[in-house]
């Protein structure tokens, strides 16, 4: 670890994992439901699988979570959402960050998403839906799998 | 990251690219700022290249930690100054540091929360930095990132530290001014005349005003803080500081006002030979932070030297102990003496300094290639 005396360091895997850089991940809540117990685990638990999470907290507008991912250059973005408004939020972030030149980055969504949904909200730009019932580790490997490649 | 995946092919196409990056965020593209952004937090080539390219721009901005122990409402405090800034049309930029966990390198970075009202404010930009081990408050990357932000034009900019506890003073080496965040009834004022955190203060912000309690704590602080004699101011050098201690309620903007008048204040009383005397300390923290960056990457490279001719090829970019650990590249000398050490056989002053002296004979050889450890920063 550069910059950190070796006397400090825990052991040989720490630094590993450290100097590997990390995935960055936006977990966001996007629209006006208050349920974000389901965003809250998620963002410790893949804190625990190694991801750096940012999280935004509660009642984003597609703008600020486009804004928020551009501005902290993640490389995955997780929605969670229990309101039933994913049909209109989800599409709406997918456009703003095409628009804003963040086509690399994977948009993964969750909650209460109905079946039926999924081939449209995939059809938007997402490249999977988690619904209840998801391991965390489930969504560590599948984030670790198709995230951009970080240089 | 469309461009830094292309094929990097030499150090020529990393600085064009680098440039081409540095070019756009300097012409107000924020997509390019956040990419530079990151390779400074990840040190990439391509980072060194921007930073050096970057640093005559900068040293025009006013760098504000923040910092204090964790809960005392740092993050509700910068997201406040966000707003008082923002009323007076002045753009800021903010690093928010939180940190990593030391099991699993991960980390949730939570500052944003309190600051999103001004995600979609064009004149803001957030930007948070887990620490990655790095300890002191904020992460071996705030300094450089400061330093991108202060070059593209950003005349403020707030570093917000981890959660402290007494002694986490880095942020006062990297910022012109500190603003140290207490809340009521943290301690008394056994805990303000202890050495530490409170020393480096050039503001002291005692928040959470509306508590009982809050206007006591301040005036505890105030009477052991400002106890500088003009016989001590007068010698100089070592002179304590003499902070302004206000009281702010963060939460709902109460004392907010005075906090970033007392800011300015300092700026311009920083501007004389104290301030440069605190920017001399940085341009040395700078120096040796390279310094030891290259230590580390002189010493990889001797041990990835060692690994090739060892019959496993695989390089190890941990570092010293993956050398000696798991029984992976054993046969190298840097992990033979790591493995000495550990059994007793040899101390770790000896084991240093057989290591500076494999350095010294490595001096001419391929490590040093293209100058790269020769250059000044």
């Amino acid at each position: 670890m550069p910059g950190q005396e070796p006397s400090r360091c825990c052991g040989a895997a720490i630094i590993r994992r450290m100097t590997e850089r990390p995935i960055k991940v936006l977990i966001a809540k996007p629209g006006l439901d208050g349920h974000d117990r389901g965003a809250k685990v998620l963002a410790r638990g893949l804190r625990d699988e190694g991801f750096e999470v940012v999280y935004t907290g509660l009642r984003q507008t597609p703008e600020m979570v486009a804004t928020a991912a551009l501005q902290e250059d993640v490389d995955v973005v997780g929605l969670s959402i229990l309101s039933g408004a994913h049909m209109t939020l989800v599409p709406r972030i997918c456009a703003l960050l095409r628009e804003k030149g963040m086509d690399d980055v994977l948009v993964a969504a969750g909650g209460i998403i109905p079946d039926v949904d999924v081939p449209a909200l995939k059809e938007s730009g997402v490249a999977a839906v988690f619904g209840p019932g998801t391991t965390i580790h489930e969504v560590a490997e599948f984030l670790r799998a198709n995230a951009r490649p970080r240089d | 990251m469309a461009e830094t995946r292309a094929p990097a092919s030499g150090e020529a196409a990393v600085s064009a690219r680098a440039r081409a990056l540095c070019d756009a965020a300097l012409a107000g593209d924020r997509r390019s700022l956040a990419r530079l952004l990151t390779a400074v937090e990840n040190r990439t080539p391509l980072a060194e290249a921007a930073l050096r390219r970057l640093y005559p721009m900068a040293g025009r901005a006013q760098i504000v930690g923040v910092t204090g122990p964790p809960g005392a409402g740092k993050s509700t405090l910068v997201a406040a100054l966000i707003a008082e800034l923002r009323r007076a049309g002045r753009p800021v930029a903010v690093v928010a540091v939180d940190p990593s966990s030391p099991i699993t390198g991960g980390a949730v970075l939570g500052d944003r929360v309190r600051m999103q009202a001004y995600s979609s404010d064009d004149g803001v930009f957030i930007r948070s930095m887990a620490a990655r081990g790095h300890s002191g408050g904020l992460s071996s990357a705030t300094a450089a990132a400061a330093a991108v932000f202060d070059a593209v034009g950003f005349d403020i900019v707030l570093v917000e530290t981890v959660g402290t506890g007494q002694s986490e003073v880095e942020v006062a080496a990297t910022a012109d001014t500190t603003v140290v965040v207490e809340a009521p009834e943290m301690g008394d004022e056994i805990q303000a005349i202890k050495a530490g955190l409170l020393e480096v203060a050039d503001i002291v912000v005692v928040n959470k005003g509306d508590r009982p309690g809050a206007h006591r704590t301040a005036g505890q602080l105030e009477a052991m803080l400002s106890h500088v004699t003009s016989r001590e101011a007068s010698l100089g050098g070592s002179a304590p500081k003499n902070p302004e201690v206000l009281v702010t309620t963060a939460a709902t903007g109460e004392g907010v006002a005075g906090l970033l008048a007392a800011i300015d204040r300092h700026r311009s009383s920083a501007r004389d030979s104290l301030g440069s005397r605190a920017r001399l300390k940085r341009a040395e923290a700078q120096v040796w932070a390279v310094l030891v960056d290259r230590l580390h990457e002189r010493v990889r490279s001797l041990e990835a030297a060692q690994d090739e001719s060892a019959a496993d090829a695989s390089i190890a970019p941990g570092g010293l102990a993956d050398a000696a650990g798991d029984g992976s590249g054993g046969s190298a000398p840097a992990g033979e003496l790591l493995r000495a050490v550990a059994s007793h056989e040899l101390d770790p002053f000896a084991a240093a300094d057989a290591l500076l002296a494999l350095l010294a004979g490595d001096r001419g050889g391929p490590a040093g290639a293209g100058g790269g450890g020769g250059r000044g920063a």
